[in-house]
C-alpha cells in the first residue's frame, strides 16, 4: 500500500516538474540555452542512474559505460537518418541494441571480478569505439550528421521511465538479489541466488538505458563522432555515481545535476574543469569513500524516526 | 626481407611497452593496485627528457638519467599522497583514486603548457645499416640494448639486493613481512620509485623513437602496457617483459597487414581473450579463491 502511494507521489511530482518547465519553454522564459542545459542534465541523469544499477546496486565495477552510450547513439542515428523511421522507434531500437551489446559484453566478462572486470569493460568500450571509427557508413572519424529531434518532452518521458523502472527493479526481489551480490557474492551464491544471471540482467538493463540516453544524446547535438564516446565519457558517468554515493539513486541524480551545471559553467575552461573534477574525485575517495549520500536515499529524510529501531 | 625489419620494429616498440608494464606489474604485485597514473609518469618522463635535451642541451644518457630520477621522485610522491591512505580501502576506491590522479596530472600539464604536441629533438644519430638485407636504424638498436640493460639491472635489484628481497617478501605477505621487521612503507616507496623510473626511461625512448610527444600520450601506451602486464601474468616480472614484447610484435604485425586503424583494438582483444581464458596470464599460476 505504502509503495503504491510513493509511486503516485512520484508521478504527480514529475508531472508538475514537467509541466512547469514545458510552460516556461513555451512562454519563452527559458531560452534555448537553458532548455538545452535541462535536456543535457536529464540525459546525464539517465546515464548516471543506469550505471548506478550496475555499480551501486549490483556492485559490478564497469568503467566502459560510454561504449553502450555509443551503441545507442549510433543505432538510433542510423534508424532516423538512414531508415527514416520516427524518433521514438529510434530511441527504442538504440536501447534494445545497446542491451544486446550489454548481453554480449556481460556474459563473458561478468565472470571476472573487481579490477579485472573494470579493465575488461574498459577494453570493450574501446573496441566498440574503434569499430564505429572504422565503419565508413557512419562517417568514420569525421562523424555522422544527425537532425536535432530531442525535445524536453521526449527527454522527460525517458527520464521518468528510467527512474521508475530502476527504482522498482531495486525494490523487487530481483533487486534484492542484486544487492546481496554487491554485499557478498559468495554468500549470495551459497543462499541459492543465481549470481551470474542477476549480474547479466542488471548489466543488460543498465546498458538498455544507456542506449536510450545515447539516442537522446545523438539527436541533441547535430553530430556524433567516435571521439565523444572515449574513456573520458565513461569517466564522467562514473564520477556521477561515485560522487553521489555508491548505492544511492538519489545521490546519483543529485550529483548528475550538480556536476552538469558546474561543467556547463566551466565549458570555456575545459582544463580547469577536468582538474577540478579529478581533484574532487580523489578528495572524495580519500576522505569520504562512501560518496555524498552513502547508500541512503533522499526519501529517507521524510521517513518517520521510529522506523529506525526496526519495524 | 621486410619482415625482419617489421620484427625489429615490433621488438623496439615491445621493449617500450615492457618497460612500462614492469612498473604496473611491480606495483600490482606489492599492493594489488592498478596504478592508472603510471601512464602519466611515462608522459612526464618524456617531457623531462624533452626539456633537458632541447632546453638545456643534455645528451641522451644524461637526459635519460634525469628523466628516471624525476619520475622516481614523482612515483614516490603519488604513492605517499594518494595511495598510502587507501591501503585498507576497497579496491573500487583505490581504482577510482588512481584514475583521478591520472587525469589530474594530464590536465595539470595541459593547463601549464597547453595541449600542443612537441617534436622531439634528434638526439641519437640515426644511421641505418644492413642486417641480412633489412634496414635497421641505430636508434632501435640503442633503445633495445638500453632497455635490456635496464631490465637486467631490475632483475639484479629484485633478486640480489636487500631492497629486492624486502619487495619480494612484502608482495608475498605484507603482514608477515612487517612482523619480520621489514619496513613496509619504505619498501612500497622503493617499488614505486623503481617502477616509475623505468616508465620515465620508456618515455624518453618513446619520444626518441616516435619524435612526437603530447600531454595525453600516456593514456594509450599506459593501457597497452597494462594489457602486456596482464598478458604475462600480473605481478610477475619476467611476464611483463615477455608480455610487452609479444604485444609490440602483434601490433606491428597487425599494422604490417594494413589494418593500422585496428591496431589499438588488437591490444584490447588480446586483453579480453587472456582475461577470459587464462586470467592469471602466460606465466601465472592459478590461485584458488578463499572465502
Amino acid at each position: 500500500m505504502k509503495k503504491i502511494k510513493g509511486f503516485w507521489l512520484f508521478l504527480v511530482l514529475s508531472i508538475i516538474v514537467y509541466g512547469t518547465v514545458q510552460v516556461l519553454i513555451n512562454a519563452g522564459i527559458l531560452n534555448n540555452f537553458y532548455s538545452n542545459t535541462l535536456i543535457f542534465i536529464s540525459i546525464n541523469i539517465i546515464l548516471a542512474v543506469s550505471l548506478h544499477l550496475v555499480i551501486g546496486i549490483t556492485g559490478q565495477f564497469s568503467i566502459g559505460h560510454a561504449g553502450f552510450l555509443a551503441v545507442g547513439a549510433y543505432i538510433s542515428a542510423i534508424v532516423t537518418m538512414k531508415l527514416s523511421l520516427p524518433f521514438p522507434i529510434a530511441i527504442l531500437a538504440g536501447g534494445l541494441i545497446a542491451a544486446l551489446a550489454g548481453l554480449v559484453v556481460g556474459i563473458p566478462t561478468l565472470r571476472l571480478r573487481g579490477d579485472y572486470l573494470a579493465i575488461a569493460t574498459l577494453g570493450f568500450a574501446e573496441i566498440i569505439r574503434i569499430v564505429f571509427l572504422n565503419i565508413d557508413a557512419v562517417g568514420g572519424a569525421a562523424g555522422m550528421q544527425v537532425t536535432k529531434m530531442t525535445t524536453w518532452t521526449y527527454t522527460f518521458i525517458c527520464l521518468f521511465i528510467t527512474i521508475a523502472v530502476i527504482t522498482n527493479f531495486t525494490k523487487s526481489r530481483h533487486g534484492r538479489a542484486c544487492i546481496s551480490i554487491r554485499e557478498n557474492e559468495i554468500a549470495a551464491d551459497a543462499m541459492g541466488i543465481n549470481t551470474t544471471y542477476y549480474k547479466v540482467v542488471a548489466f543488460a538493463i543498465g546498458s538498455f538505458f544507456a542506449g536510450i540516453a545515447g539516442g537522446l544524446y545523438a539527436h541533441n547535438f547535430y553530430i556524433i563522432q567516435p571521439s565523444q564516446f572515449g574513456f573520458l565519457k565513461s569517466f564522467d558517468i562514473l564520477i556521477f555515481v561515485v560522487l553521489g554515493g555508491l548505492g544511492s539513486l538519489s545521490g546519483a541524480v543529485i550529483s548528475a545535476i550538480l556536476l552538469t551545471v558546474v561543467s556547463t559553467f566551466l565549458q570555456g575552461y575545459p582544463e580547469t574543469r577536468m582538474i577540478i573534477y579529478s581533484l574532487v574525485l580523489v578528495l572524495v575517495m580519500l576522505y569520504r569513500p562512501q560518496g555524498l549520500m552513502g547508500t541512503r536515499e533522499i526519501t529517507d529524510l521524510f521517513k518517520r524516526k521510529s522506523v529506525k529501531g526496526g519495524s | 626481407m621486410e619482415w625482419v625489419q617489421q620484427i625489429v620494429n615490433g621488438i623496439s616498440l615491445g621493449s617500450i611497452y615492457a618497460l612500462i608494464a614492469l612498473g604496473y606489474t611491480m606495483v600490482y604485485g606489492i599492493i594489488k593496485l592498478i596504478n592508472f597514473a603510471h601512464g602519466e609518469v611515462f608522459m612526464i618522463g618524456a617531457f623531462v627528457g624533452f626539456y633537458s635535451i632541447a632546453g638545456w642541451g643534455f645528451g641522451f644518457f644524461p637526459a635519460l638519467l634525469l628523466a628516471m630520477t624525476v619520475c622516481a621522485i614523482m612515483g614516490m610522491v603519488i604513492e605517499r599522497v594518494a595511495y598510502r591512505r587507501l591501503r585498507n580501502a576497497t579496491r573500487i576506491a583505490a581504482l577510482i583514486t588512481a584514475i583521478g590522479i591520472s587525469l589530474f596530472i594530464q590536465y595539470l600539464v595541459i593547463y601549464f603548457r597547453g595541449a600542443q604536441p612537441e617534436a622531439y629533438p634528434n638526439v641519437l644519430s640515426n644511421k641505418t645499416f644492413d642486417f641480412f638485407g633489412a634496414q635497421i636504424s641505430s636508434q632501435s638498436v640503442m633503445i633495445l640494448s638500453t632497455s635490456i640493460v635496464l631490465m637486467l639491472l631490475l632483475q639484479f635489484i629484485v633478486h640480489k639486493t636487500k631492497v629486492g628481497k624486502a619487495m619480494r617478501a612484502v608482495s608475498h605477505d605484507m603482514d608477515a613481512a612487517r612482523l619480520m621487521g621489514i619496513n613496509v612503507n619504505t619498501t612500497i616507496s622503493a617499488t614505486f620509485a623503481i617502477g616509475s623510473s623505468l616508465a620515465g626511461a620508456a618515455g624518453v625512448f618513446f619520444g626518441v623513437y616516435y619524435t612526437k610527444i603530447e600531454p595525453l600520450m600516456g593514456v594509450i601506451p599506459g593501457l597497452k602496457a597494462f594489457v602486456a602486464a596482464v598478458l604475462g601474468g600480473i605481478g610477475i616480472i619476467p611476464g611483463a617483459m615477455v608480455g610487452g614484447l609479444v604485444l609490440g610484435l602483434v601490433e606491428t604485425v597487425v599494422s604490417a597487414f594494413g589494418y593500422s586503424l585496428w591496431r589499438d583494438a588488437a591490444a584490447f582483444i588480446i586483453l579480453i581473450l587472456i582475461l577470459l581464458f587464462k586470467p592469471s596470464g602466460i606465466f601465472g599460476k592459478n590461485a584458488r579463491e578463499k572465502v
